[in-house]
C-alpha cells in the first residue's frame, strides 16, 4: 500500500470519527515551538534560533518503507541510481534491487542511503527532511522533559551510545523509549541525515579566511562552541560535517518531517 | 588517480617529466583537486613499512628523498586494557599506540587515511611532522567507510606524535588515537643494536583501576584529569614478562618514547639505567648526556639511548610513581649476559639489623600474640567459619592457578595427554596430599601414576610462591574439576619446605628461587 493512499484513508477515518486532525499522520509526532541554541555560531549568527511547531516521524524510515519507495521510483533502485546521487555503497546490504534479503530486516532502519535518496523519499511521501535546528530541538527532549539537558541519566545514556561501537546487527526501530514528544530512536539507533547537514561547516566566522570546518579540529574545536562539555553534540556535528550529500554509511539513516 | 598510476609505474627513479605527463593523461574521475607540482628532489618511490609497538621499522638506508606512500586504517576495537578489563579503543592500525611510521627528511609523503566501514564515527589525523593547517587534519576528515588522501613534504626531521583531531579531540586521544612518526635527519641516526617504540597514555574509565568488565570512557574524569589507568603501549602489562623488551649485555638500546596524553606529562625513567644520550622533546640534537629521568609532554616525544652494562630486569616507569605503582605505568627491559661485579655487585651482605628499637617481647606484644592465638582457635573451633576459610582458600588459589599453573595443567585441569598429568578427577592428588605439596615446593621428576596412567615429565619447583599461595592453590585444585579433598594449610606447606631444606632430604631438584 502506498503512503499517500494510506494517508487519504486515514483522513477519511479521522473525519468519520471526529478525531483531531493530528491523527492524520499516525506515524508522526507533533513537536511544539522551541528554541534551538546552536553548538557553534559566529558573531553574526543568532544565539538562539526559534523552531516553529512541526511534525516528525516517530521512528526512522525502515527497510520496508524504503522498499516501497524504490518499487514506486525505479530510478532510486540500486542498479539504476545515478552515481552523482550516491556513492558505490548505496543499499549495499540489500540482496538486490527489490529484495532487502536476510541482512536487512523489514523493521530495521534503512542505512547506506545518501542525502539525495533521503530527500527524494521524503518528497515522495509529501514530507521533507527535518532541519538541523528541528532535529536538535526534538532530540533535546528526554522521556519526561522537553529540555533534557538537565536530565543526567538521559545524558549519560546518550553518551554511552555515542562511545560504543555499532552493533553488527542493528536493532529494529522503536526499540528505544519514547521521548517527551512521542518520538523514538533519535539517540541510540543510527545517525540521521538532516536537510542542512553541512551548515555547521559552510557558515563562515568572524576570523576572515579561516573556515569554520577547521575549528572542529583539535583544541580549536572549542572556539565558538556554546558548551565545550557537550561531547555528544560535538560528535553529532563532527559526524555531519564529515559527510557529503552522496555519501552512504553503515549507521546513517533518516526520518522525515512536515510542516503543521 | 595518482596512486593507481604510480603503482603501475613503480620503477625506481622515474623521470619527473614522465610522471607529470602520465598524471595528466589519466584525468581525475571523481574530484577536482588543485594540481600539486612534482617534487624535483624525489628520486624513488616506496610503500612505508609500518610496525606495531614495541617494534620500529628498519633505519632508512637511502641517501636521497623518496615518495613514500602510507596507508593507515582507523579501527574502533574492543580489547584488553588490563586483566579482566576491556575497553573500546579507537586506533590507528588496530593497536594502541598507532603504527610507527618512519620516513626521511625531504620525503614526499602520500598519506591515505582509511576509516573502517564499521566505525561509529568520523576520524582524521594531525601529524605533528606536517607543516600545514591542522597537520593534515583539515584534509583527512573521513566518514566511516571512506578514505582520504593528502600529501606533504617532510621539512623538519625529528620524532613526532600524530593523533586524531576530531572534536571532541580529547576523547579521541583518550581512547587511544595516537602514535609516532620519525622523520630521520640526513645521514640518519647513529646505528644501535636495538630500537624500540614505547608510548605512554592514560585512560579514563568509569570504574577504578582493576574493576573488571567492559569499561566505558568517563568524560568527567577526563575533564578533571583523573585517569584510572596510565600505561605504556595501550594496556597494563604490555611490556612485561615474555613481552618485555630485550637486549644483551654490552649492546646499545634506543627508545623512541612518545606521550599521547591526553593530559599528563611523563617523567620517563628506566630504573637502574642512566640515559647516555637524550634527544630532548624528540628534536634532532643530543642536548644532554647522563640523564636519570626525562620529561615528555603530552603530544610530545623523546629519544633516549644507553648502553647496557650488566644483566637484569630494568623497569620502565613514569617516575610520578603512583602512576607506576597503582595505575599500570610499568614496562620491562630484560638484559641477559654475564654479570660485571665491578659495576654491580649484587647483594653482598644480608644480616639482621636491630637498630635502636626495643627487642621483641614487650608486654603489649605478648598480649597481642595471646589474643591472636585465641582468635585462631576460635575460628578453627567454629565449623561454619572453618568452612568459609576453605572457600576463601579456593577462591584465592584460583587466581594463583590462573597465573602460574594453567600453562601446563591447562585452565580446566585436564593436563596434556601423555605429558602433563591431569589434576581433574586425579586419584594421585587426593591420595597423596604431601606429595602434591612436595611437587610444588621442590618439583618432581621420575614416574608419577595418575588414574592408572604413568607420566614421566618433570615439574619445575615453584618455591618462590609463598606458603599461603601454595596452600591456597593446592586447596583449589583439590576442590575443583570433580575433586573433593580437605584444605591444605600454610603450616602443611611450611613443614614440607623445612623438610626439603634439610640436607640430603631428597633427590629431587634443589629447592630455591626459581627463575
Amino acid at each position: 500500500m502506498s503512503a499517500p493512499r494510506q494517508k487519504i484513508r486515514l483522513i477519511v477515518l479521522a473525519l468519520l470519527t471526529g478525531a483531531a486532525v493530528q491523527a492524520a499522520e499516525p506515524d508522526m509526532a507533533r513537536v511544539s515551538n522551541g528554541i534551538f541554541r546552536p553548538l557553534f555560531r559566529s558573531q553574526t549568527d543568532l544565539k538562539e534560533e526559534p523552531v516553529k511547531s512541526f511534525r516528525l516521524d516517530a521512528v526512522p524510515v525502515t527497510n520496508e518503507k524504503f522498499l516501497e519507495f524504490v518499487r514506486a521510483n525505479p530510478r532510486w533502485q540500486r542498479s539504476r541510481v545515478k552515481r552523482i546521487f550516491t556513492d558505490d555503497n548505496y543499499l549495499k546490504h540489500w540482496a538486490s534491487d527489490l529484495d532487502p534479503g536476510t541482512n536487512a530486516h523489514p523493521d530495521q532502519p534503512v542505512v547506506w542511503v545518501s542525502w539525495f535518496a533521503a530527500k527524494a523519499f521524503a518528497q515522495w511521501q509529501g514530507k521533507r527532511l527535518p532541519t538541523l535546528a528541528e532535529w536538535e530541538w526534538a532530540a533535546a527532549a528526554s522521556p519526561t522533559l522537553a529540555d533534557g539537558s538537565r536530565d543526567a541519566a538521559f545524558q549519560r545514556d546518550i553518551f554511552r551510545w555515542y562511545s560504543t561501537p555499532s552493533p553488527v546487527v542493528l536493532p529494529d526501530v522503536a526499540s528505544g523509549p519514547s521521548n517527551f514528544w512521542g518520538v523514538r530512536d533519535l539517540h541510540g539507533l543510527v545517525w540521521e541525515w538532516v536537510s542542512d547537514f553541512n551548515s555547521a561547516t559552510v557558515t563562515g566566522d568572524a576570523r576572515g579566511d579561516t573556515g569554520l570546518d577547521r575549528q572542529l579540529f583539535c583544541g580549536a574545536g572549542a572556539i565558538g562552541a556554546r558548551d565545550p562539555g557537550n561531547f555528544p553534540a560535538f560528535m553529532r556535528y563532527g559526524f555531519r560535517s564529515s559527510l557529503k550529500a552522496a555519501y552512504t554509511v553503515h549507521n546513517l539513516g533518516f526520518r522525515c518531517a512536515k510542516d503543521l | 588517480m595518482k596512486q593507481n598510476m604510480t603503482h603501475s609505474l613503480c620503477a625506481i627513479g622515474l623521470g619527473a617529466a614522465l610522471l607529470s605527463s602520465a598524471a595528466l593523461a589519466e584525468a581525475p574521475a571523481k574530484t577536482t583537486k588543485p594540481v600539486r607540482p612534482i617534487d624535483p628532489e624525489v628520486m624513488s618511490q616506496e610503500e612505508a613499512v609500518l610496525t606495531q609497538a614495541p617494534n620500529v621499522p628498519p633505519p632508512i638506508k637511502r641517501k636521497h628523498s623518496a615518495k613514500v606512500i602510507v596507508h593507515l586504517e582507523v579501527k574502533e576495537v574492543t580489547k584488553r586494557l588490563a586483566d579482566g578489563v576491556d575497553y573500546t579503543f579507537w586506533t590507528f592500525g588496530g593497536d594502541v599506540p598507532g603504527s610507527f611510521i618512519r620516513i626521511r627528511v625531504g620525503d614526499d609523503v602520500e598519506f591515505h587515511l582509511n576509516n573502517a566501514p564499521d566505525s561509529k564515527l568520523p576520524h582524521n589525523i594531525d601529524l605533528h611532522a606536517v607543516t600545514g593547517p591542522g597537520g593534515g587534519a583539515t584534509s583527512t576528515f573521513t566518514a566511516p567507510g571512506h578514505s582520504s588522501q593528502f600529501s606533504f613534504k617532510a621539512l623538519n626531521p625529528g620524532l613526532y606524535v600524530y593523533h586524531c583531531a576530531t572534536a571532541p579531540v580529547g576523547m579521541h586521544v583518550a581512547n587511544g588515537m595516537y602514535g609516532l612518526i620519525l622523520v630521520e635527519p640526513e645521514g640518519g641516526l647513529p646505528p644501535v643494536d636495538h630500537e624500540y617504540y614505547v608510548m605512554q597514555g592514560e585512560f579514563y574509565t568509569a570504574a577504578n583501576f582493576g574493576v573488571e568488565g567492559l569499561q566505558p570512557f568517563d568524560m568527567n574524569k577526563a575533564i578533571d584529569e583523573r585517569p584510572a589507568y596510565v600505561v605504556f603501549n595501550g594496556a597494563v602489562g604490555s611490556l612485561v614478562g615474555d613481552k618485555a623488551l630485550t637486549a644483551q649485555v654490552g649492546e646499545t638500546v634506543r627508545l623512541f618514547v612518545g606521550n599521547g596524553g591526553p593530559n599528563l606529562t611523563s617523567s620517563f625513567h628506566v630504573i637502574g639505567e642512566i640515559f647516555d644520550n637524550v634527544y630532548q622533546e624528540g628534536g634532532t640534537s643530543i642536548n644532554q648526556h647522563n640523564v636519570q629521568s626525562t620529561l615528555i609532554p603530552a603530544g610530545g616525544s623523546a629519544i633516549v639511548e644507553f648502553k647496557t652494562d650488566v644483566p637484569g630486569t630494568f623497569i620502565l616507569v613514569d617516575h610520578a610513581l603512583f602512576r607506576a605503582f597503582n595505575k599500570g605505568c610499568l614496562g620491562m627491559l630484560k638484559v641477559s649476559g654475564p654479570p660485571d661485579l665491578l659495576v654491580y655487585s649484587g647483594k653482598e651482605v644480608d644480616a639482621i639489623y636491630l637498630g635502636s628499637a626495643a627487642e621483641a617481647g614487650s608486654d603489649s606484644e605478648k598480649k597481642v600474640a595471646v589474643l591472636k592465638a585465641q582468635m585462631a582457635s576460635e575460628l578453627k573451633g567454629n565449623p561454619k567459619i572453618a568452612g568459609l576459610t576453605r572457600e576463601i582458600q579456593v577462591e584465592k588459589g584460583k587466581s594463583v592457578y590462573m597465573q602460574t599453573c594453567f600453562v601446563c595443567h591447562q585452565p580446566t585441569g585436564l593436563g596434556v595427554p601423555g605429558q602433563i598429568p591431569p589434576l581433574a578427577e586425579s586419584d594421585f592428588l587426593i591420595k597423596n596430599k604431601e606429595d602434591a605439596i612436595r611437587a610444588v615446593v621442590i618439583g618432581r621428576t621420575g614416574e608419577t601414576v595418575v588414574n592408572g596412567k604413568t607420566y614421566k615429565g618433570t615439574m619445575i619447583p615453584l618455591a618462590y610462591l609463598t606458603d599461603d599461595q601454595i596452600a591456597n592453590v593446592l586447596t583449589y585444585v583439590r576442590n575443583s574439576w570433580g575433586n573433593a579433598g580437605d584444605a591444605v594449610s600454610a603450616a602443611d606447606v611450611a613443614k614440607i619446605r623445612a623438610e626439603a631444606a634439610a640436607p640430603a632430604a631428597t633427590a629431587a631438584p634443589a629447592p630455591g628461587k626459581f627463575e
